[in-house]
């Protein structure tokens, strides 16, 4: 899968979750610019993500997704393996 | 607008993905409903109740809920019950519901600990829910609790569910002590997680990641399921659950086509597995129709072969068990309206089981409000589809819904008579009616609030009351409250109709009239009115103030206050409201005998 991929994948995700259909994410996109990027809204997305690109977190991994950008990351390296 | 359609993926087999994902625009969409009716309902948690309220939210939508939710802090179930505060006590709630699992337990049986001992660990466990409950009480409103889900992990293996340390042991015992609670509670209803959770296996039910991060005590993926259920019971308590299963015959009843295979061709008994199949089913429909709903067939098929499906000598249904039976050639949607007209309930009170898409496509197109489960082909997944989305969920067995389809039997037989009268009053004669009209008495109290929460069609305010609030009612003085019961020679027909009056100064105004749709043109209204009178003057009240609030259902009522002679005084839109002096009113009834509390009384 591409960053590219993954990137488009992830915006949808953030779409659905916070319900606007026009939502445009970037690699810096944090929970301090989503008002609605809560600790449980973190939970759906994650799962979400899972669903999506049928990886799963390690546990410890979880915290350390603060942006868009490095939860890509993540997801790469888990959907290339 | 275009017509709105229910959102399949909230009905069985949810689509767990969409719901967690969408939900946000699920709900946008199911908010453009018309006719939605608003509760409040109050969420106790012993763990994360988040998405819990917000997907109970989507499927209460999905059947025409709108709920405004109060959710107590996170594991504050205790402290809100007991103690309450400023935001609860003034949320008027209607429905309780309290989510707790085996996480909330708070001490489990130590190995070394004696039996007596552990007996007390049960009672001071059992103690804090008897407490919330008999708290909550005061609210008089339904009360959903969940019971306990097993533990992923037992340290006693198998012996964990037979010695009496075991965590399951002890698990099982207090589902047992809940279950025994609410049938002594009026309005405590167990909403039971233990099975719900082994339906979908205990190691898909429970995360332990999830529940470290975020205190979910169940998983993500649950979530649905365990809202859905828990719609299953609000639906119910407001008198949403579906009434009537429609079935088609050939390949849904028994295998293969009875007009073409003959009696002797058709699959049905125990012989082969294919039979077997079309047996359970039958065998599932029987139990449904036991415990009160009502069975109709509705098949393409000619009239005397369909009928000679039943005489089949394995066949567990028999032609008896239907109360409406349509095998003709005409359009399914078609009969299928006039197999509500026919039983007298509304067309959202029906689902429709067939084997072929396109009659279910043309069901679903034709009347949106009829319920068409996506059965597929395939009879062995038809009960599931039923048992599942919880069509047909009681809150209680009342001998009322177990007696409905003798109404609806005798009611055929009162149709046989009527053709062979010359005037439709000599009819009502040959009835011999008696009533029992009288104030409200608490044996009647479970029967009234149902039948307030599900009448639709005669219904001039569609008021709901929850049981607190017609307990209230009982015992206030302020109200006049009459029910009515009626039998005729071909059986009790049970409580079927109910006047509430609110007494202010001389004036009476009615905030509900009810009747069942079983007892329509009996004159049993005019002896309602008589009684209603009666009891007005008994109060010096000189006015009766009737209202007639229009909804999707109650057309059949609109002209019901000018039937009785009263005098419209006000309308706005197609609200409107209605006044009689009753100063030299003239009882209506001529039919009916009644007995009523004066009768008694003297």
């Amino acid at each position: 899968m591409t960053r590219e991929e993954v990137f488009n994948g992830v915006q949808d995700i953030f779409r659905d979750i916070f319900d606007e259909d026009n939502l445009i994410i970037n690699n810096t996109t944090s929970s301090d610019e989503i008002e609605d990027w809560d600790s449980l809204n973190h939970i759906n997305l994650v799962s979400a993500i899972e669903k999506e690109f049928k990886i799963k977190f390690a546990f410890g991994e979880l915290v350390t997704m603060k942006d868009v950008g490095t939860m890509i990351d993540i997801i790469l390296i888990k959907t290339n393996d | 607008m275009e017509i709105y359609k229910k959102i399949t993926a909230l009905e069985y087999p949810l689509d767990v993905n969409i719901i967690l994902r969408k939900k946000k625009s699920i709900k946008k969409y199911l908010l453009l409903q018309d006719n939605l009716i608003e509760k409040n309902i109050v969420i106790l948690g012993g763990s994360t109740t988040s998405e819990v309220k917000n997907i109970l939210e989507l499927f209460l939508l999905n059947n025409g809920i709108k709920a405004n939710f109060y959710e107590s802090e996170y594991n504050k179930f205790y402290e809100d019950a007991l103690f309450g505060n400023d935001i609860l006590d003034k949320f008027n709630p209607d429905i309780f519901y309290i989510h707790t699992s085996n996480q909330n337990i708070i001490k489990y049986p130590g190995y070394k600990e004696s039996e007596s001992e552990i007996s007390t660990l049960l009672s001071n466990e059992m103690q804090r829910y008897k407490s919330i409950w008999s708290s909550l009480s005061k609210f008089d409103c339904a009360i959903i609790q969940n019971n306990f889900d097993y533990t992923l992990d037992r340290s006693l293996g198998n012996l964990d569910s037979s010695d009496i340390h075991g965590k399951t042991y002890f698990i099982n015992q207090l589902n047992s002590e809940f279950a025994k609670s609410s049938r002594e509670i009026k309005n405590l209803y167990i909403n039971d997680i233990n099975y719900l959770s082994s339906y979908l296996g205990l190691k898909d039910w429970f995360d332990k990641s999830l529940w470290y991060q975020a205190k979910y005590a169940l998983s993500l993926s649950a979530i649905p399921e365990l809202a859905f259920s828990i719609s299953k019971i609000i639906n119910s308590i407001f008198g949403k659950a579906k009434k009537c299963l429609v079935l088609d015959l050939d390949n849904t009843c028994w295998g293969g086509v009875i007009g073409d295979d003959g009696l002797g061709g058709i699959h049905i008994g125990t012989e082969t597995a294919v039979s077997e199949t079309f047996t359970s089913f039958q065998k599932y429909a029987k139990e449904l129709k036991q415990r009160g709903v009502t069975l109709a067939a509705c098949s393409k098929n000619n009239f005397k072969n369909a009928k000679e499906g039943f005489e089949h000598p394995e066949s567990i249904l028999k032609f008896d068990d239907f109360t409406s039976f349509k095998a003709n050639w005409n359009p399914k949607h078609q009969n299928i309206i006039e197999i509500a007209k026919e039983i007298n309930i509304g067309i959202d009170s029906l689902i429709f089981i067939d084997d072929n898409p396109v009659e279910r496509d043309i069901v679903f197109s034709q009347i949106p409000s009829v319920a068409v489960p996506n059965v597929g082909a395939d009879v062995i997944h038809f009960i599931e589809h039923i048992d599942r989305n919880g069509y047909f969920e009681p809150i209680s067995l009342l001998a009322d819904d177990i007696n409905r389809n003798q109404f609806y039997e005798d009611n055929k037989k009162r149709a046989v008579e009527q053709s062979t009268f010359k005037s439709y009053d000599e009819f009502l004669v040959s009835l011999d009616m008696t009533a029992d009209i009288k104030s409200f008495s608490s044996i009647y109290l479970d029967r009234i609030t149902q039948l307030t929460n599900k009448t639709n069609q005669f219904n001039l305010t569609t008021k709901r009351y929850t049981a607190g609030e017609i307990g209230n009612i009982a015992n206030s003085d302020d109200y006049i409250k009459i029910y009515g019961k009626l039998t005729d020679k071909y059986g009790d027909n049970g409580l079927i109709a109910i006047t509430i009056g609110r007494v202010k100064e001389k004036q009476c105004h009615i905030d509900l009239w009810i009747m069942s749709c079983r007892v329509l043109k009996r004159d049993m209204e005019f002896a309602m009115l008589d009684e209603l009178v009666r009891q007005c003057k008994e109060k010096g009240v000189s006015e009766i103030v009737g209202y007639y609030f229009k909804s999707a259902k109650n057309s059949m009522v609109l002209d019901l206050y000018e039937k009785f002679g009263f005098e419209l005084t006000d309308t706005s839109s197609e609200d409107t409201v209605w006044k009689l002096g009753i100063l030299n009113y003239k009882n209506k009834n001529k039919f009916i005998g009644v007995s009523n509390d004066q009768r008694r009384s003297i």
